[in-house]
């Protein structure tokens, strides 16, 4: 479905994307980790074409997303869902007015059915009866939930999470974890998850993938990184400061 | 040898660089305007933002400057008796120049700036992406709809501004200065013919589109956080009033 290949990207000096390989399978929900500051939101830009690799190709069903423009990106475009890592809500509307941009711009719905399915996503992810208020008056944690809600509203093929639990407290973070499995379970869409949070990624993963100095080191199972030999991998799922990775 | 040509290179380079980008948004924007969809309910509110929120500060200011030029062509005519044109040559001043001219740098300031601050700040908190990743152009969506409602509302406010100026500039004349009335307005409706409005409104929707256009263009090249939103609102004002006034040259040129 998704197929990274040779990407490379850098700002001035600085490599972020190396030669980095990576291939996402449909109906599955991937998990991405890997350090902060590592690269993980640029390559999640990547995926969606707002950021064009210096070189290498962004294959979605087959198409490089990164030699397209105008409107034939718009069109695949259309196809995904996209949580930003600081939510991006619009700030000129209401909670409930950007959950319904999506639908308002892509659906012929009616207000009434839209009003229904801000309701239903808005609920899902904790925030019933939220619709009139505006982003600044939400906490961080309730400004991720309100992007996740705007990312699923489409029902789209395609998700793209950056850090969807970073921020919340514990239930919430597990709650939204559970959301994010039965809603993948239920659609069989691809979900691209960025993660820092092991416990959640074992949680919802088919796949895990781990970025290292802008490569994919590892990918399998949550079995096969939980068990994996990789000195990197181990310290990064144990949660260690010393090791092969040096932290400060 | 080659630091002067540095010196001398790198500015017109960020010159040129930028005034291909700013080509390049307005190009794209104009496009907009004939490609569905076509966003009515966006422009309704940003003519209201750029036109009608504007309406007291550019009435204010339109009326005093009628009755200080009143004021200022009095005290100079007087010398040599020619009191009966100073209604004529105020009308001429306000219509022709000084309607447009204060007008575009007052929402310059007023809407200009505030159009940058707010793409600015769609910007750095990645809003612009999110439109993109939600596949509507924000171009279409944030620029478009802006420049079109500075285009139309500005020689609106300008219509206003003419009016309440020569209004003002009558009021000193005839009401304070005891020029008389009769005579004013003959020599005023006589010297002032309907082009020279015409032509001040034709100067005002460009600098309706350069103050939006400029406003637009520094909001969505902001880089650097909030101290990046500071600076494009500020370069904004500062880059709108001076291609207002340089324009306003040539376009006087060409046209009178
Ligand atoms: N627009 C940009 N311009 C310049 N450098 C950038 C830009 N975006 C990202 N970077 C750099 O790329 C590197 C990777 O950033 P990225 O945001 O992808 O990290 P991350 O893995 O998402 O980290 P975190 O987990 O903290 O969100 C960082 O060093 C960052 O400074
Ligand atoms: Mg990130």
């Amino acid at each position: 479905m998704i197929e990274l290949s040779d990407l490379c990207k850098s700002f001035g000096p600085y490599r972020v994307l190396d030669h980095l390989d990576l291939s996402i399978s449909r109906g599955q929900t991937t998990v991405i980790i890997g350090r902060s500051g590592g690269g993980k939101s640029v390559l999640l830009k990547h995926i969606i074409g707002l950021m064009k690799p210096d070189s290498g190709k962004v294959l979605v069903s087959g198409r490089d997303v990164a030699r397209m423009t105008g409107a034939a990106l718009a069109e695949i475009r259309k196809k995904f869902g996209m949580l930003f890592q600081e939510a991006a809500l619009f700030d000129s509307m209401t909670v409930g007015e950007n959950v319904a941009f999506p639908l308002r711009e892509h659906t012929r719905l009616s207000e009434r059915e839209i009003a229904r399915v801000v309701e239903e996503k808005l609920a899902s992810v904790g925030l019933s009866g939220a619709e009139t208020k505006m982003p600044s008056e939400l906490s961080g944690g309730m400004k991720k939930r309100a992007g996740l809600a705007r990312a699923l509203a489409l029902d789209p093929e395609i998700i793209l999470f950056d850090e969807p639990t970073t921020g919340l407290d514990p239930l919430m973070a597990d709650a939204i974890d559970t959301l994010i499995a039965k809603t993948q379970e239920a659609t069989g869409a691809t979900y691209v998850v960025i993660s820092h949070d092991m416990e959640g990624a074992f949680k919802i993963a088919h796949q895990i993938a781990m970025l290292y100095e802008g490569k994919i080191i590892a990918k399998g199972t949550p079995g096969e990184i939980r068990n994996s030999d990789h000195p990197v991998v181990r310290q990064f799922v144990e949660g260690r400061a010393e090791g092969p990775i040096t932290v400060v | 040898m080659t630091t002067f040509f540095e010196m001398l290179g790198r500015p017109t380079l960020a010159l040129l660089e930028g005034f291909g980008r700013i080509t390049v948004l307005f190009l794209s924007a104009v496009s907009w305007l004939f490609r569905p969809p076509f966003r009515l309910r966006l422009l309704f509110k940003q003519m209201e933002f750029v036109g009608v929120r504007s309406f007291w500060v550019v009435a204010v200011t339109g009326a005093f400057t009628g009755m200080v030029l009143s004021l200022q062509t009095y005290y100079g005519f007087r010398t040599f008796s020619a009191e009966s044109l100073v209604g004529a040559t105020m009308a001429l001043a306000i219509t022709r120049e000084l309607g447009p001219v204060i007008t575009a740098l007052v929402v310059a300031g007023r809407a200009g700036s505030a159009i940058a601050a707010e793409i600015g700040t769609m910007r750095v908190s990645e809003q612009i992406d999110a439109l993109s990743a939600m596949a509507v152009d924000p171009v279409q969506y944030l620029v478009t709809p802006r420049i079109l409602a500075g285009v139309i509302m500005v020689p609106m406010l300008v219509v206003m501004a003419d009016f309440v100026g020569i209004a003002g500039g009558t009021f000193v004349g005839v009401g304070l200065l005891d020029i008389n009335a009769g005579l004013f307005m003959d020599k005023m409706t006589t010297i002032v013919e309907l082009d020279d409005i015409f032509n001040g409104l034709i100067k005002s929707a460009v600098f309706g589109l350069i103050l939006t256009l400029v406003g637009c263009y520094k909001g969505f090249y902001t880089t650097g956080g909030a101290e990046g939103v500071g600076r494009a609102t500020t370069e904004s004002v500062v880059v709108s009033s001076l291609c207002i006034l340089v324009s306003d040259y040539f376009l006087t040129a060409a046209m009178f």
